[in-house]
């Protein structure tokens, strides 16, 4: 019969007991922290009898907003780690010169910076631009759900899984050591034979399948869903952004796909894709992986232009400036990202020609974002502007992606690129337009919407502190790494021998210590807004006396969104209806079509996870066995054909009602 | 500006089946429907939008036989390896079941269930025999030192026509799937649905091959 | 796209009344109805447009390789209309035109890629892969 070193073999892979990082206290300190915060986590929902409601509420709902809040709620937890790889990279850089080496040997740094974009790009900014886009579309477009609601759920779980195996991969073996991008050689299996490699691969094509399938939910809900009279021309700018981004997402992620499935049969199947023998080519990974990433990133600030366009519009109490020519430079945007892409690699040696071709275009795509800009302006010019949390990001951005943009334009120069390619001021320019344009926005985003989704506005004070923070504290952090950039200093190096450099690393580790500041405010600020959620408490719905159709609902709508289907006769729909003397009805309802709950999106999500885990351990017969499970979890789920119900009229007409007596509280 | 939201001057709170004011005499009723309002089911654009993203998948596959297709590492080319007559079986073995399965779609619109399962039947038959024969193929070049491992060009081979099969053998086990669940649930509207969706994904398949028998298989033999 | 869906928008408006079938006899997503006569010619087609291509490179007809590969890849465009038109029932009413400009938008993205990653790595393949020493020394 079997060995019993094979039986182990099979079923353990290549786990054993020295996977665990026993010898790095780093790591020690960190896993204890997580297992005692886990445990009062765990405890106090045990305590609160929280689990029924969790699970029936929360992970198995398939309704956009729920979904769209965890998605959100996601990102914020990732942002928490993301940073602190960010902070331990800064104090290493700050302190590791000449004979001082730092506390971070290369060993451990090289995984920081590589879980550092990894999780800052899928697991921070995918989920929270997902997430708004969740919330809002639907409701925006007046629809009472996405198109298909199953596969959000799914497509959530499915994120989460990558997430998990990220965070799995810091307590159990080690992370890639090779970049956010994993570029072969180095990535290949003869260079990187350890688990790091296979951790990014699987947890990126668990997320990957959750977000090409919620970016054709998306797509398929703002064509078919739209209500009665909201043509295209007339829908918000938000959802208009939200479109081309899903559009971007529908056709770009199935390359990623494409790559780290081919990375993954040189890995283990020993193919020869990217392989320096047997007639591979490590360039064409770089090609292709890039071909990817240049519209991934407009995939990430598309929807934020969108938050842009709401809030300047809403604050100013004035239609946005230039509807069309947003849309038309949305859509240029949309076009021209997949004629850029080869401006990450132009010293890859290519040549003149291809160069010039893809430095003209990408100056080029710059042309319609400074339309934007315009746009926004002129929306402000002799608007009342009310200087509102959202409005102060959105100034913010206005000035730092702007200044981040320019330095874009510069490297698109490939003479300049060739000084400049994977310096600091690489590094610094795309934090400067990702934490200047993303990551504002979302901030814009959250705090506009929160009182939407939740029924009280956040804080203002400690919003206004944290935009402070991190205003201050990214001009200090990236500012000097373009200093540095121009000095020659390259990225990711954790230890520097000319003492000159010393101080502008002190000044970047400053400014991420206020940007540590700025997170802490919103955390306060979260805590703080719900306690004092009575104080800050939005009994209409429109809090900010909006424009779009998401405000004419109660905050937070019922699950049903709204209780008859609106029609449209005017782009800002809301406005148009508060103009013309809109009365809310309150009889008449009618029993309402709604899709169930269901658990099978965690499932098999859970399942996935387990696969994903098991090949990236070798664990050949779990691995098997979970794939072979997780098709027949998804065979059996088509067998449901019952997967709806109706609201009967007369809890319409309580929620209803319920309503009507908030707002005559307020009135 | 008055807050619309604000409920009516009348204080009752009315029951369920009060009829809200007309239009003509209630202004705001232009903005909303009183009849239940059904958006038009997303089902085929979703899994068209589907289609088109897994386009882009074998597009990037193409793309890497493009670039290392000649990239033989002194070992054997298409020239030497590829196999056309059983090509030529192979493909129309797919095209014959593209046909049974429009065949099938014909009976669904003539609404007979019975027929449509043996001409599903017959498809999937026909399917499991182009797989089989890629199987053979397969193995035949793998024993002859030809696998995926020998060089860039088998290395893309490989993983085009395999990513190819896979997606032949995921449509089978969909059609044995389908078949089941017109037999329980009969020629319903979902089932039509899945139907309409398989279909797609079946003639997208042969739409793939037509590039891979063309630009692997034809030009791959030539010099 | 405003014009159709304004027009869907005004329809669904004076239609009223809709109960419980969540789908309607045209909202078959615009699918035109297969016909036998269709299928037959569209695999009639299909055949010759594979039959002749193996003929051609069987036969070796063209002395040319790159006639042979230009004049192959013209019939894989055809036949792919074909079964695109014939089999897939591409139209430009179908999903009230998204479904052909979806396709389109692929076509586009295919083509960038295709054609983008050929000549990009053929660029680099003469300028960054291994020269002999010959070549080398060759150097300008």
């Amino acid at each position: 019969m079997f060995d019993q070193l094979d039986l182990t073999k099979l079923i353990f892979g290549r786990l054993t007991w020295e996977a665990i990082p026993l010898h790095e206290p780093i790591l020690l300190a960190t896993f204890a922290a997580v297992v005692l915060g886990g445990i009062a986590l765990v405890g106090a929902l045990s305590y609160f009898k929280l689990w029924g409601y969790l699970w029936r509420e929360w992970f198995t709902s398939i309704d956009h907003k729920k979904i769209g809040i965890m998605y959100c709620i996601l990102g914020l937890v990732m942002l928490l780690r993301g940073f602190a790889d960010a902070l331990m990279m800064r104090l290493q850089q700050a302190m590791a010169f000449g004979d001082q080496l730092g506390y971070l040997p290369p060993h451990h740094y090289d995984q920081i910076f590589t879980a550092h974009g990894v999780i800052m790009i899928f697991f921070v900014a995918m989920p929270l631009v997902t997430g708004l886009m969740n919330y809002v579309v639907p409701l925006q477009i007046g629809a009472r759900d996405v198109a298909f609601p199953f596969l959000n759920n799914f497509s959530f779980w499915m994120t989460t899984s990558g997430a998990a195996l990220v965070m799995m991969s810091l307590f159990v073996g080690e992370f890639a050591r090779t970049g956010w991008l994993a570029y072969p050689p180095l990535s290949g299996i003869i260079n990187s034979p350890d688990v790091g490699v296979d951790y990014y691969i699987w947890s990126l094509q668990l997320a990957g399948v959750g977000t090409l399938l919620s970016g054709i939910n998306l797509l398929a809900t703002i064509v078919k869903m739209r209500v009665p009279g909201m043509s295209m021309m007339r829908m918000p700018v938000f959802t208009w952004t939200a479109l081309c981004t899903n559009v971007l997402i529908v056709a770009a992620f199935p390359v990623l796909t494409a790559v780290l499935g081919m990375l993954s049969l040189d890995r283990y199947v020993g193919s020869n894709f990217f392989t320096t023998e047997f007639g591979g080519n490590a360039m064409m990974y770089v090609n292709l992986i890039w071909i990817w990433g240049h519209p991934e990133v407009y995939i990430l600030i598309l929807p934020l232009f969108g938050v842009f366009s709401e809030v300047v519009a809403t604050y100013s109490r004035k239609r946005l400036f230039g509807y069309s020519s947003m849309v038309y430079a949305t859509l240029a945007i949309t076009i021209l990202s997949y004629l850029v892409w080869l401006h990450h690699f132009f010293t890859m040696g290519s040549g003149a020609s291809v160069n010039s071709f893809f430095g003209i275009t990408t100056m080029i795509i710059s042309i319609p974002t400074g339309a934007k800009i315009f746009n926004w302006l002129f929306t402000m010019y002799r608007g009342r502007i009310t200087f509102d949390v959202p409005m102060m990001w959105t100034i913010g951005f206005m000035v730092t992606f702007v200044i981040g943009g320019m330095t874009g334009v510069l490297l698109a120069v490939p003479p300049a690129d060739f000084v400049l390619h994977n310096s600091l001021f690489l590094i610094a320019h795309f934090h400067n337009v990702i934490i200047g344009g993303v990551l504002f926005g979302l901030f814009a985003g959250i705090t506009y919407w929160f009182p939407k989704a939740f029924g009280y506005k956040l804080d203002p004070f400690w919003g206004k502190c944290s935009f402070w923070f991190w205003l201050i504290g990214f001009y200090l952090a990236f500012m000097p790494l373009y200093v540095l950039g121009f000095m020659g200093v390259t990225r990711r190096v954790s230890h520097f021998e000319d003492p000159s450099l010393q101080i502008w690393f002190q000044i970047a580790a400053f400014g991420a210590v206020l940007i540590a500041l700025g997170i802490a405010s919103m955390i306060i600020q979260f805590v703080v807004s719900y306690i004092r959620r009575e104080s800050l408490r939005d009994t209409t719905g429109d809090p900010w006396d909006g424009r779009t159709l998401e405000w004419s609902t109660s905050s937070p709508p019922p699950d049903y969104n709204f209780a008859f289907t609106p029609v449209v006769h005017d782009s800002d729909a809301w406005w148009d209806m508060k103009k013309n003397g809109y009365v809310r009805p309150q009889s008449g309802f009618l029993p309402i079509h709604m899709p169930k709950n269901t658990a099978a999106g965690v499932v098999i999500a859970a399942i996935c996870t387990v696969c994903g885990f098991a090949l990236i351990w070798h664990m050949w017969a779990l691995a098997v066995l979970s794939f072979v499970v997780t098709i027949a979890t998804v065979i059996i789920h088509s067998f449901n054909y019952k997967r709806d119900y109706h609201i009967p009229a007369d809890q319409v007409l309580r929620t209803e009602n319920e309503r009507t007596r908030l707002l005559a509280i307020h009135a | 500006m008055r807050n619309p939201t604000a409920p009516l001057p009348s204080p009752a709170i009315a029951t369920a089946g009060t009829a809200p004011p007309q239009a003509a005499a209630h202004p705001s009723a232009r903005y909303y429907l009183t009849h239940e309002h059904h958006p038009a089911n997303s089902t085929l654009l979703g899994f068209w939008l589907y289609l088109m993203s897994d386009c882009l998948v074998f597009a990037c596959l193409f793309a890497a036989y493009a670039v290392l297709g000649r990239s033989y590492a002194a070992g054997p080319s298409g020239a030497d390896l590829f196999d056309l007559p059983l090509v030529a079986v192979n493909t129309s073995l797919l095209l014959l079941s593209s046909i049974t399965y429009g065949f099938a779609m014909l009976e669904m619109q003539k609404n007979k269930l019975r027929p449509v399962l043996i001409w599903l039947g017959i498809t999937g038959l026909l399917g499991a025999g182009f797989i089989g024969l890629e199987l053979y193929e397969f193995m035949h070049l793998i024993h002859e030192g030809a696998g995926p491992q020998r060089s860039a060009f088998l290395t893309s081979f490989f993983a085009l026509v395999g990513t190819h099969g896979l997606h032949v053998t995921f449509g089978i086990v969909w059609l044995v799937t389908l078949m089941f669940q017109l037999k329980r649930h009969g020629l319903g509207l979902e089932n039509r649905r899945r139907l309409m969706c398989l279909s797609m994904f079946w003639h997208f398949l042969d739409v793939v091959w037509i590039g891979v028998f063309t630009f692997v298989y034809l030009m791959g033999v030539l010099p | 796209m405003s014009a159709p869906t304004d027009h869907k928008a005004s329809a669904h408006d004076a239609h009223g009344q809709h109960n419980d079938h969540d789908d309607h006899g045209h909202e078959d997503g615009g699918a035109s109805h297969s016909t036998l006569k269709g299928y037959v010619t569209g695999f009639i087609l299909a055949v010759l447009l594979t039959a002749i291509p193996f003929w051609l490179v069987m036969g070796k007809v063209f002395p040319s390789s790159s006639v042979t590969a230009m004049v192959l890849l013209g019939f894989a465009a055809v036949q792919i209309v074909v079964h695109m038109i014939y089999f897939l029932h591409m139209n430009t009413r179908s999903e009230g035109g998204w479904s052909l400009l979806a396709l389109l938008f692929t076509l586009v993205i295919v083509v960038i890629t295709l054609s983008g990653s050929i000549w990009v790595m053929y660029h680099m393949n003469v300028n960054m892969m291994p020269m002999s020493i010959h070549d080398m020394k060759n150097m300008p």
